[in-house]
């Protein structure tokens, strides 16, 4: 009697069982390391309508980041500055220079320059920057270097679990008020435990993980 | 199995090479995979406002109104001026206590600083790099000799190349940097009566 299933189908179970698993765990490294903000946002970098250019104005002229996001100590949002900040100085520093042009014309037609937002957090979170701020937490944490960028990039994955990280051990990433718009700032050895766990209790912060602290 | 092994290396190959790595710089909004209700038709601060002619989400004002919350009423704190007359108030209408002081610190680096100096002697970086020609020392006895209320006014309106700052900087912290902007002022300046007695003979 002839076989009805040649002798190689006995290994044919082995097979499906290595080829699903292979296909399975291709397929959930594939989505743990592409269905995340850290590969869909960081990164991003558009084009801005002015060559707008933090490495100058921040790291090299040493501009304080609140003199033209003024806003950020009292507003639940860090403005983008009018271009009447701008105009300060280019009144005078590159006064006649071609890639300040759009910035001139928006300031004398009193028609705001188009700036792209770069960190959009979604519609149902209310990131406060004012009360982070106020309470020793760095720019640097959420938007990286930005006194080295030329070009403002995406640095941080501002996820939930990014927030999180931070609020389920805000002495880790807490620092001197006066440090806060310091981007180079490193906290010494031992500060976390020793001065952030101090602020923490000091400053009364309560890095609420409640759903309701951010969602609303 | 080995051609299956080869294809499923080939179809990974081609799914890095086609997304790439993370953090690699991206000129293309983020893809926002499971978008549920990440945009909602709401306006949210210096957004883009499809629904009025001028496409702005934060409405400039209307001539001769304020905004909610803003100070309007012609007193010398908000106007730097004596009530009722154009005269300059000639000192601070806000005690000046030390947390004033530290604020006012404060507020000139941040504002002031980056033209007339940290010593206010108009050795800012801008004179530095050379993007300036002009910038007033504020220890110019001109300027030393102005009312409080005026340089209030300065810093809110601006004066000849200078722009003015009152949307930049609040009433309170205009005040506080008048306040240290006196101390400021105060450390290369003394009394006739602070001076040693050599001191005073090499005066006359």
């Amino acid at each position: 009697m002839s076989d009805i299933f040649p002798k190689w189908t006995n290994r044919l179970p082995v097979w499906l069982i290595i080829g699903a698993v292979l296909v399975t765990g291709v397929s959930v490294a594939g989505v743990t390391y592409y269905f995340t903000n850290k590969y869909t946002n960081v990164g991003y970098q558009p084009v801005q309508p002015v060559p707008f250019s933090h490495t100058i104005h921040s790291g090299q002229l040493g501009i304080d980041c609140r003199y033209c996001h003024n806003g950020v100590e009292k507003s639940w949002y860090s403005n983008v500055p009018a271009s009447s900040t701008c105009m300060n100085c280019h009144n005078q520093v590159l006064k006649d220079d071609p890639k300040l042009t759009l910035v001139r014309n928006s300031y004398s037609n009193n028609v705001p320059i188009a700036w792209t937002q770069i960190h959009k957090t979604p519609d149902y979170v209310y990131f406060n920057h004012s009360v982070h701020v106020n309470r020793g937490v760095s720019c640097v944490h959420c938007h990286g270097q930005v006194n080295k960028m030329d070009e403002v990039r995406h640095d941080k994955p501002l996820s939930m679990s990014f927030c999180l990280d931070c609020h389920r051990n805000p002495a880790e990433k807490i620092r001197p008020p006066e440090q806060v718009y310091n981007l180079d700032w490193k906290a010494p050895p031992g500060f976390a435990q020793r001065d952030g766990a101090k602020f923490v209790h000091d400053w009364k912060v309560n890095a609420s993980q409640n759903c309701s602290a951010c969602h609303r | 199995m080995r051609y299956f092994v080869l294809g499923l290396t080939l179809v990974s190959a081609l799914v890095v090479s086609v997304l790439g790595f993370r953090g690699d710089i991206s000129r293309k909004p983020p893809l926002e995979i499971f978008s549920d209700m990440d945009r909602q038709p709401k306006l949210r601060p210096q957004e883009p406002n499809a629904l009025l002619p001028n496409g702005l989400s934060s409405q400039l004002l209307v001539d001769g109104t304020v905004a909610r919350g803003t100070p309007f009423a012609a007193t010398p704190k908000n106007t730097g001026r004596v009530s009722g007359v154009t005269n300059f108030v000639e000192n601070l209408p806000l005690k000046v206590t030390p947390q004033l002081l530290s604020r006012g610190r404060d507020r000139y680096a941040i504002s002031c600083l980056p033209c007339h100096g940290a010593q206010g002697d108009g050795n800012g970086i801008t004179k530095k790099i050379g993007a300036m020609a002009v910038v007033a020392s504020l220890h110019d006895s001109r300027i030393v000799k102005l009312p409080d209320g005026e340089l209030f006014y300065v810093i809110s309106e601006g004066r000849n190349l200078m722009g003015g700052y009152k949307a930049n900087v609040t009433i309170e912290d205009r005040w506080a940097i008048v306040a240290y902007l006196r101390a400021l002022q105060r450390s290369r300046l003394a009394f006739e009566d602070e001076l040693s007695a050599a001191e005073r003979a090499q005066l006359k």
